[in-house]
């Protein structure tokens, strides 16, 4: 019995050394966002494409979207936008964009040169949705269900890694709900659930 | 001609420093005291893209915009409490040097506290039970306390045999 007291210390190094070992091959950057479970935060907006047209939160809401914070001044939205284009083309799923502290005429010409793969695009010169996104910088990409509540972020490129392992179980999901919440009420079915 | 390579000099020049300058934004407070509340303020909030420095200290654009809303709010008469409030909400947590006592984290708080009474009263322990067997080692049967002259008197410097000792 002695002995085996004598042991706890060994017992207690090693749980903390265990502990610790796991703690190094964590992702620093993968944050969770205090957002979600969340309404998009209120705002209004200029439409990218046309000044003067405002958006509110209100044109995010109806069917489950993802929500992609964007920038001509960003690498890795360049990487990202590839894939971003096929997803639209699979219309799995409607992509609003938030163009994040941006030139608007230099957003623009890209999306022309490059495809725009946005259903709307959101102009964020100031970053001040942005801000109350909690963004800390771009891409990032949030799944909003179709009352216009965060239920999920991702801070980083979508490839197609994330996209069928983690984004498309949840879209899914969420459009399941949706339709749930659709049909309950006897109201027309969104076209999201209908893909 | 040589004005003109003087002026663009001295504009060149004035450039290389603007482009060196750290992270000092010129917004004027409503009063000193706001100042100090601000910065102190921002010195507690950590910057959420680089990590590891704090609002201050860090020059990525959330910082700077981060550290400018904090600016603001101090003058708008916010309170602490508030400030960390705004960013918590959409930061999360994270963004607090400082974390906030709560369930989640009662251990990080109270930790140190428990190992360091765990750890007086384990020497507490320690040092009762020496004492006790110091008093109880004087009682040497006459055995032993022969055993241990012949020892001392023959002064072996590599003793192997230390049944007395304890």
């Amino acid at each position: 019995m002695k002995k085996l007291v004598l042991f706890i210390p060994l017992a207690l190094f090693l749980g903390m050394g265990v502990f610790l070992y796991k703690g190094l091959f964590l992702n620093p950057q993968k944050l969770e966002s205090a957002l979600e479970g969340k309404p998009v935060p209120a705002f209004q907006l200029e439409k990218l494409e046309t000044p003067g047209e405002m958006l509110t939160q209100e044109n995010l809401k109806g069917q489950v979207a993802l929500l992609n914070v964007w920038a001509t001044w960003c690498p890795s939205c360049k990487y990202e936008h590839p894939f971003l284009m096929m997803l639209a083309r699979q219309k799995l799923v409607p992509i609003y964009g938030i163009n994040y502290r941006d030139e608007r005429a230099e957003a623009i010409r890209e999306l022309r040169h490059e495809g725009d793969p946005y259903a709307l695009n959101i102009f964020d010169k100031d970053g001040r949705l942005g801000l109350d996104l909690g963004v800390y910088g771009a891409p990032e990409t949030f799944l909003i269900d179709h009352k216009g509540i965060i239920r999920f972020r991702y801070a980083g490129p979508i490839d197609q890694q994330v996209w069928t392992e983690t984004l498309y179980p949840m879209v899914k999901q969420l459009q399941q709900e949706a339709s749930g919440d659709a049909t309950a009420q006897g109201t027309v079915q969104t076209s999201g659930a209908a893909s | 001609m040589r004005i003109v390579t003087l002026l663009l000099t001295a504009a060149l020049m004035l450039l290389s420093t603007m482009a060196l300058a750290t992270p000092v934004d010129t917004y004027e407070f409503k009063s000193p005291e706001n100042q100090k509340r601000a910065l102190s303020l921002a010195h507690e909030l950590r910057c959420p893209q680089c990590q590891n420095q704090n609002l201050i200290d860090s020059n990525s654009p959330v910082a700077r915009d981060l550290r400018l809303e904090v600016y603001k709010m101090v003058d708008e008469g916010k309170s602490d409490s508030e400030i960390v409030e705004f960013m918590t909400t959409r930061y999360g947590d994270f963004v607090l040097y400082k974390p906030r006592m709560e369930g989640r984290t009662y251990i990080l708080w109270l930790g140190p506290v428990i190992l360091l009474l765990i750890g007086i009263s384990a020497g507490m322990l320690f040092i009762r039970k020496q004492r006790s067997q110091g008093a109880a080692a004087v009682d040497l049967t006459p055995e032993q306390q022969a055993e241990l002259d012949a020892l001392l008197k023959g002064s072996k410097p590599d003793v192997k045999h230390d049944k007395g000792q304890n």
